[in-house]
């Protein structure tokens, strides 16, 4: 299991569209991936959960994926979160 | 006219007899709402842009979200329910569920769970909305759309939308925008159905809609149209102009802003930087103070998004007619002669020291100025000085970058600060005069208090001598000076203000390229 945490940088916060990139990132991995923020985790797979979570700019989320291939995936999301939050 | 939809009420809840079926009824009509979507999504593509297609590619990732299929395919194995009925019932949870948060937009994307609904509804042949076919040119009057019909609205016939729910951060009226279809969004208010086919106005900027206007309204709208048109013509002659009058003298136009939304400003029109950018925001509607962090992601973008240009971030100017309920202040009698601004940093240094910290951090993405609001006297200045003095030798010691020739200046808004200007300019890199403060100072006329408006007279010889003064002593030590209050846009005095010899005019965005016109024919 590997766990990283990134503070959200978008002044809208984790809105629909990066909400989409990060779950089609998430679901090219086997390894479970798990978006905490807030007291509240979702299914970095599930869009629908990730957009619930309501993270703002400022916000801190810690990332954990387990897996076969979580060192890849955890490089995938970490790339995707600098790149679009 | 008025296009009314059927209520959407939720199918029939009938028990089915085959479960399977149902199943792959559901499974079917996501298929098809899919490959609808992705057309939908290389249409946006190709019509609007990467940005606006997105959504779409998030709607396809909605449809097939498994918390959302799960739901639906357990509630038809459990209950023994129609696909139709399934797909209504879970999709109207989920958009409660949005629809329940506490921020803004996310409660807007109830809208996109109810518009992947009912696509598959459609689809489930329970709804019959596949497009409206109009004849002639209209406004159309909704109950809500849906990004999807908003894209495939026929350009040639909509002439503007009217939409009762819906609100102003939803990807249609987002899309509205970027198409350039006037629109006004959510009004709240079902508009009489006897009105339909009658003549209609909608103003999309201030969100108003007109109906059977009278002739005067009518020659109004035409005059703002053509008064529009006119602007858009500056935007076009005046962009990418030097500030210059016919003498030779420079000014450097600038503008005032207090939100991050508005950065996008400073380009589109053409200013040469941000003259004051009010701090207060980040600060107001919330239950406490905000961290170092959030202070400095703000910062950093307002740095970062400048390309180069400077940006002149005035500290925290809390107190008067601002309070904020964690500051825990006192009621005052008299809150604009009370502790606000700079009295209140400086009594509670901490506060000072954490804004003081983001900013110089900030300064090492761009280029940011720090200027002091409500200064009287030079020790104050000192004060605050020793005390970003001290920032920078904690950032130092933590190996933290900063713009170390980072540009501290005052606001003279007090009589006091104008009349001491020769000594206050010893001590800072520039002025910035806020004109606003400094008539209701000098003339002792309450700002809040609308009998007096006409006393609140800029023009008044006080107020124009001590700007005057202020400027001179300013140039005497070397130091540049602009004047950021209402005053900045007031073209009755730009000729004045450019014979003082003010460097700088920082105004409302609007107002940019309307002063560039008038200062180059000076």
């Amino acid at each position: 299991m590997i766990k990283f945490s990134f503070v959200i940088q978008d002044k809208q916060g984790i809105h629909a569209r990066p909400a989409g990139i990060l779950v089609k990132t998430a679901g090219q991995f086997k390894s479970a991936a798990t978006m905490h923020c807030n007291n509240k985790s979702a299914d970095l797979k599930r869009v629908f959960a990730v957009m619930s979570l309501g993270v703002k700019a400022g916000m801190l989320v810690t990332v954990q994926v387990e897996g076969e291939d979580e060192v890849a995936a955890k490089a995938a999301i970490e790339s995707c979160l600098k790149s679009n939050l | 006219m008025v296009y009314e939809r059927d209520a959407e009420e939720l199918p029939a809840n009938k028990k089915v007899e085959n479960v399977q079926a149902e199943l792959s009824r559901f499974v079917q009509a996501q298929q098809t709402v899919l490959q609808n979507l992705q057309k939908l999504q290389a249409k946006a593509l190709q019509e609007i842009g990467e940005e606006e297609a997105a959504i779409f590619d998030v709607h396809q990732l909605m449809v097939t979200d498994l918390d959302y299929v799960e739901g639906i395919t357990n509630l038809i194995k459990t209950s023994n329910v129609s696909a139709a009925y399934a797909v209504a019932k879970i999709g109207e949870q989920f958009a409660q569920q949005f629809a329940k948060m506490d921020d803004e937009y996310m409660q807007g994307r109830s809208a996109d769970v109810r518009d992947i609904t009912n696509q598959l509804l459609v689809v489930l042949g329970e709804h019959r909305r596949n497009g409206l076919h109009l004849t002639k040119s209209v406004i159309l009057v909704v109950d809500d759309l849906s990004p999807s019909e908003t894209l495939c609205l026929d350009k040639s016939k909509v002439l503007g939308f009217v939409t009762i729910s819906g609100s102003t951060n939803s990807h249609t009226a987002i899309l509205a925008r970027t198409l350039g279809i006037p629109a006004v969004v959510g009004t709240g208010r079902v508009l009489p159905e006897e009105q339909s086919g009658t003549l209609a106005i909608i103003d999309g900027n201030k969100g108003l809609v007109y109906l059977d206007p009278d002739l005067a309204t009518q020659q109004q709208v035409v005059e703002q149209q053509e008064e529009e048109a006119k602007n858009k013509e500056y935007l076009t002659q005046m962009k990418g102009l030097p500030t210059i009058t016919q003498a030779g003298q420079k000014i450097k136009l600038c503008v005032n802003i207090g939100q991050v939304e508005e950065l996008p400003m400073v380009e589109r029109y053409d200013a040469e930087g941000v003259g004051l950018f009010r701090s207060e925001f980040i600060y107001l509607g919330r239950k406490y103070f905000p961290s170092e962090e959030e202070l400095f992601v703000v910062y950093k973008q307002v740095a970062a998004s400048l390309k180069g240009k400077k940006a002149i971030i005035r500290t925290l100017d809390i107190g008067a007619d601002k309070k904020v309920a964690y500051f825990n202040l006192p009621a005052e009698e008299n809150p604009a002669l009370g502790l606000r601004a700079i009295r209140l940093c400086l009594m509670r240094p901490r506060i000072f020291e954490m804004q003081l910290r983001a900013l110089l951090r900030a300064s090492a993405y761009g280029k940011i100025s720090i200027m002091l609001p409500m200064i009287i006297s030079l020790a104050e200045v000192q004060q605050a000085k020793a005390i970003l003095e001290r920032v920078k030798e904690n950032l130092r010691a933590d190996k933290i970058k900063f713009d170390p020739e980072i540009e501290l200046g005052i606001m003279i808004e007090t009589p006091a600060a104008a009349v001491i200007s020769d000594l206050l300019a010893a001590e800072v890199d520039f002025f910035s005069i806020g004109t606003n403060d400094l008539v209701q100072y000098t003339l002792a006329v309450d700002r809040q208090n609308a009998v007096l408006n006409e006393l609140a007279d800029v023009h008044h010889p006080a107020v124009l001598r001590l700007i005057e003064l202020t400027i001179q002593n300013a140039h005497k030590q070397g130091i540049w000076v602009g004047i950021c209050g209402e005053a900045a846009a007031d073209t009755s005095l730009t000729a004045q203000f450019v014979a003082m010899g003010v460097d700088e005019l920082s105004v409302v965005p609007n107002q940019v390229l309307t002063l560039r016109k008038l200062i180059r024919e000076l």
